[in-house]
């Protein structure tokens, strides 16, 4: 059920939280052993919090997301729940607050279902970089969910949760709806504070929701949005409710199609859904217009360079004394050097290590300043982009799911987030819709794909109007042919 | 700029990471190839361009120093690998 619907049969007294949380409860029962959406399932805890709802509901209070399941991503902290990152140095950690995303959501009647796996510490595109767990796309098991968010995509996709928190670097919130039919929305830099969210790299991280229809991620935002004074770096600007700005049509909007973004490298079924979506827009009342996001193309080595710069900075405090895992040896260096050799898994290493190549002595300027510059020509090129669009349409994700172990190469993994990474870099608001169904080769299911639309900075009620529009003029999302739909019990 | 080379064992100890003979010559290779992807960059005609650190408009954010309630110490103190009392355990860093 959409989370919309449950608040209002909640608030509604049709039906109670603890049932909504009980039946949910039993589809990850019935379910999450072939998905894996879950590294900790909340069953006592989840319970009470229904419990919770529907006592302030029975006292006459009316709650935005009455008795709606969450599945929050594990780098996200629920005081007294274990909190991994995904990661074994973090795989005995339990989280002493709660983050103000989670905790706002909590606040306005949701029932946090469980932790969801990802990437250790948000860095993939596939989940396959968790070191906790495997997690299966419910449309294919075959496949993987996208990344890092990968099981806060399943779990929504799967029927274990309405909402799943997602925090998205270069396209983790983006890239796993796209790959399990969802709408994922990465708002503005700064939009939702990053308070009790574990950092990954400090000026892209970004917390959104991952849901099955754009009414509920508008529900959702509205919810978690707005500045915190735990995180410096939340915007301190009033925020416009989205769920109640949700468009019918796109009339006096012009779309962006970005010339560089040449859909034919996707193949011809790709090419052409992605076509046909562009004239979907138009058909709403959209005026198409030709952008050039000429930096675009150096997005992935921009990233590359600066994510991996914060990231090496943030993850030097995993050090084998506060938190988490400890491996002794001779001295306390020797200490640092093997707990953090036995914590961290082959990609949070080879970030770390490139994050701290670029920063050392030497070659802070030729890396580091000069990503930092590029950066500013990205934004830039948004900017001269924005002067002639109200928004750009482009893919979400470079390819449908793809099969476990695909992309060992780290490289061809890095471009899943082609598409994502200058929006990111940019801090603009970006989600993902469902824009059609596709069978790549060696496939036996059809795959969903997804349409990116990314609006100017704070840009997000536009953003979500006009999603709501694309989404109920194609309905993509319900249209998956009977056979693939989503694993059930 | 820089040649596309790292020097794995170099980097490993400013990044405190232990590594085997394997892992140093696995990431010596795909980090020597990622660098020479973001090689890419110097392409960008930079020279007159200031560096974005971040994108929104926040300047030296500050708040009243004012006392507030903080995390509880014995939760914090239970999530560390090793304490004494109130204190984190560490190896000894001075010599007797």
């Amino acid at each position: 059920m959409n989370a919309a619907t449950i608040a209002r049969d909640v608030n509604a007294r049709r039906v109670s939280a603890a049932e909504i949380t009980a039946a949910t409860l039993a589809q990850v029962q019935a379910v999450d052993g072939d998905v894996g959406a879950y590294l900790t399932v909340l069953g006592e805890i989840a319970r009470s919090f229904a419990a919770r709802v529907d006592e302030r509901i029975a006292a006459g209070e009316r709650l935005a997301l009455a008795g709606v399941s969450i599945a929050v991503k594990d780098n996200m902290c629920l005081e007294g729940t274990r909190t991994t990152c995904g990661s074994k140095i973090l795989e005995r950690w339990i989280a002493p607050y709660t983050a103000t995303a989670v905790a706002r959501l909590l606040e306005a009647g949701a029932v946090p279902i469980g932790k969801a796996n990802c990437d250790e510490f948000a860095m993939g595109s596939s989940c396959e970089n968790s070191a906790l767990g495997v997690t299966r796309n419910p449309y294919d098991l075959a496949r993987v969910p996208g990344g890092s968010s990968g099981g806060s995509a399943a779990a929504v996709a799967a029927g274990e949760a309405a909402i799943g928190l997602g925090s998205d670097t270069g396209g983790s919130i983006r890239e796993p709806a796209a790959f399990c039919n969802l709408v994922g929305f990465k708002p503005t830099y700064g939009r939702v504070s990053r308070y009790g969210l574990i950092a990954f790299a400090s000026s892209l991280d970004q917390i959104g929701p991952l849901a099955r229809t754009v009414e509920d991620a508008a529900l959702a935002y509205d919810i978690m949005a707005g500045y915190d004074p735990m995180d410096a770096t939340s915007l301190d600007r009033p925020v416009e409710r989205t769920a109640d700005a949700l468009r019918a049509d796109l009339a006096g909007l012009r779309v962006g199609i970005v010339r560089e973004f040449d859909t034919k490298a996707l193949g011809e079924r790709s090419d052409a859904l992605y076509r046909e979506a562009y004239r979907d827009l138009e058909r709403l009342g959209a005026e198409l217009v030709e952008v050039s996001l000429p930096t675009a193309d150096y997005g992935l080595a921009t990233y590359y360079l600066i994510a991996p710069a914060e990231c090496s900075s943030n993850l030097a405090r995993f050090d084998g004394v506060r938190y988490g895992l400890r491996v002794e040896g001779t001295d306390v260096r020797a200490m640092y050097d093997n707990t953090r050799a036995a914590g961290f898994g082959p990609e949070v290493k080879r970030r770390i290590l490139i994050g701290t190549h670029a920063l050392s002595s030497g070659y802070y300027d030729a890396y580091y300043v000069r990503a930092q510059k590029a950066r500013t020509l990205i934004a830039r090129d948004f900017e001269r982009a924005f002067a002639q669009c109200d928004l750009i349409a482009c893919p979400a994700a470079s390819c449908p799911a793809f099969t476990f172990a695909a992309k060992s190469d780290p490289y061809s993994m890095y471009l899943m987030d082609y598409y994502t990474i200058p929006m990111s870099l940019a801090g603009l608001p970006a989600l993902s819709v469902p824009c059609g169904w596709t069978v790549p080769e060696g496939a036996n299911l059809p795959l969903p794909i997804g349409l990116q639309l990314c609006a100017p900075l704070f840009g997000e009620k536009l953003l979500l109007g006009a999603a709501a529009a694309y989404e109920r003029a194609t309905n993509h999302a319900l249209a998956h042919p009977a056979q693939s739909g989503p694993v059930r019990a | 700029m820089t040649p596309d080379t790292i020097d794995i064992r170099y980097v490993a100890k400013l990044a405190r990471i232990a590594l085997s003979d394997d892992e140093i010559e696995r990431f010596s290779k795909e980090l020597g190839e990622l660098l020479g992807h973001v090689r890419a960059l110097e392409e960008l005609d930079t020279a007159s361009v200031p560096a974005t650190a971040q994108v929104v408009e926040s300047r030296n954010v500050l708040r009243e120093d004012v006392e507030r309630p903080c995390l509880d110490r014995e939760v914090v103190l239970d999530g560390a690998p090793q304490r004494q009392g109130e204190f984190f355990r560490v190896p000894r860093i001075i010599a007797e």
